[in-house]
């Protein structure tokens, strides 16, 4: 899901209750597409709770325009297999009973 | 309307020791700072009348440690640009009446960690639910999140990258108090411990203990001072984002587009007037970001600048003189140190003098590149 703005119609990210280009509480949430590019990356390669070194610390820039940070996963944590601009798709990852993790996988070629 | 030159850097000094200092709280070392810039300007705590610092030292801390009862206080935290902040609400204040002599000081225990900052997203932030769940970890793997982009975009290659970091251990090989003098090579920063690609340990900064401290006053006054008076020309403030991610452009500052100009503007300055500068350098990258959007060159063409020894010993701009954030030292908040370098040089007092410096930029990034600040100083007041 993300915000749309009432009075320009912009899409924004993260979401909050007014538009950051206007102002206005006039605002509207909708069904993103779920696709994107690779916009940047850092892979890391230090131990951090919860994750196995190397992973993709990522940016997507979403088909609507906001980009998201997220995690690159069915892909190898490369320079080699995370190419700038590749198509993403969105991944809807459960992490726990409470959250579900809004994660990115290449996009499977229509 | 505060005039080029109408406030000056009377007292600039910092920590005693630098690098691993084990013996000393956070509040020691802004004190230990404070009480060298204070030599410096032959001052005692009770001519202090006006005081700022950064979070988590509350100016009510320092001002009660050093026994200061200040008429005017700044506890801007912006990051490690925030002295470059406090340099110019300081000016600001004096030219308004609200104090005459202002001490600003820092002082982190980055390395050792005694009495240190905390640091933790909080979950409910902006930052703790839209970042941290993706396996951030500190600044090295935020900072550099929008290199390869920057990479890509102006054909930047790991090379180029690794220069800055050569360069910098140049300079630093000059500085008995720099913590790395070694000289290094592009192969030693490409082969050394991958941190998060596309940053090795030769292109992140130092983590260390250490302080410093400045003591501004009118100018009109700064001829009563022993030393010779370092007057501000310019300053200039900004801040974007604390959400990398949610950069404008990942090729480009906003703050440092917004801070860099505008503390030229005042400064009524060229580029080419600017004898010296000091660009934050917590991650290789930086060096290159405000060369393009300070404007000494166009985008793109840092990489070449720096990479035909311009910024180097014996170039044309010389930048980082003491060995930046890569070589020299880092205690979490670094911007107290380029300021410090840029008063040396044009004091004509730094361990790698710049011959005949007169206009010198401090240009400082802060919380990854959610803040900037800029100060112009010289040697001449216009």
């Amino acid at each position: 899901m993300l915000q749309r703005c009432g009075d320009t119609g912009k899409p924004y990210f993260p979401p909050r209750p007014f538009s950051p280009y206007t102002g206005t509480r006039n605002v509207e949430v909708f069904e993103a597409s779920g696709r994107g590019t690779l916009h940047s990356y850092v892979i890391h390669h230090r131990p951090v709770p919860g994750f196995k070194p190397p992973y993709a610390i990522a940016v997507v820039e979403l088909e609507e325009g906001p980009r998201m940070m997220t995690n690159i996963v069915e892909c190898p944590q490369t320079p080699e297999a995370l190419v700038l601009d590749m198509k993403l798709e969105l991944a809807p990852t459960k992490m726990d009973d409470d959250i579900t993790l809004p994660l990115f996988r290449p996009a499977k070629e229509a | 309307m505060i005039r080029p030159g109408e406030i000056a850097i009377v007292g600039a000094a910092e920590s005693t020791r630098i690098g691993t200092v084990p013996d000393m709280a956070q509040i020691m070392l802004h004190a230990d700072a404070a009480l060298n810039a204070m030599a410096d300007a032959g001052l005692k705590p009770g001519d202090i009348d006006g005081v700022a610092c950064v979070g988590p030292m509350m100016p009510q801390q320092i001002a009660h440690y050093l026994g200061i009862t200040p008429k005017w206080v700044d506890g801007t935290g912006v990051g490690g640009c925030s002295f470059m902040l406090h340099v110019r609400h300081a000016a600001a204040a004096i030219h308004a009446g609200y104090c005459k002599t202002v001490l600003i000081t820092h002082g982190e225990s980055g390395k050792s960690r005694v009495n240190g900052t905390p640091r933790p997203a909080e979950p409910q932030s902006l930052n703790g639910q839209f970042e941290a769940p993706f396996g951030p970890m500190g600044p090295p793997t935020l900072f550099p999140i929008p290199v390869l982009r920057y990479m890509k975009t102006y054909g930047v290659t790991h090379e180029h990258m690794a220069q800055v970091a050569v360069v910098q251990r140049e300079w630093a090989a000059k500085n008995p108090r720099a913590a790395f003098k070694d000289p290094i090579t592009i192969d030693d920063v490409l082969n050394s411990k991958m941190i998060a690609y596309p940053f090795r340990l030769l292109q992140c900064c130092l983590v260390t203990d250490g302080g410093g401290a400045l003591i501004l006053t009118s100018s009109d006054r700064a001829k009563d001072f022993p030393t010779k008076p370092c007057y501000i020309l310019g300053t200039g403030e900004s801040v974007e984002t604390t959400m990398v991610s949610q950069m404008e452009d990942f090729t480009s500052s906003r703050a440092f587009r917004v801070a860099g100009p505008e503390a030229f503007r005042m400064a009524g300055i060229k580029h080419s007037d600017v004898d010296h500068l000091m660009i934050y350098d917590a991650f290789a990258h930086l060096p290159m970001y405000g060369l393009e959007d300070l404007g000494f060159v166009k985008r793109g063409e840092a990489k070449d600048f720096i990479w035909e020894r311009n910024t180097a010993p014996g170039g044309k701009l010389p930048i980082n003189t003491n060995g930046g954030g890569l070589s020299y030292t880092h205690t979490g908040m670094y911007g107290m140190f380029a300021l410090q370098e840029s008063v040396r040089q044009v004091r004509g007092t730094a361990p790698a003098q710049v011959p005949n410096v007169k206009i010198s930029v401090a240009h400082g990034v802060g919380g990854m590149f959610s803040a900037s600040g800029t100060v112009v100083l010289s040697n001449q007041r216009p």
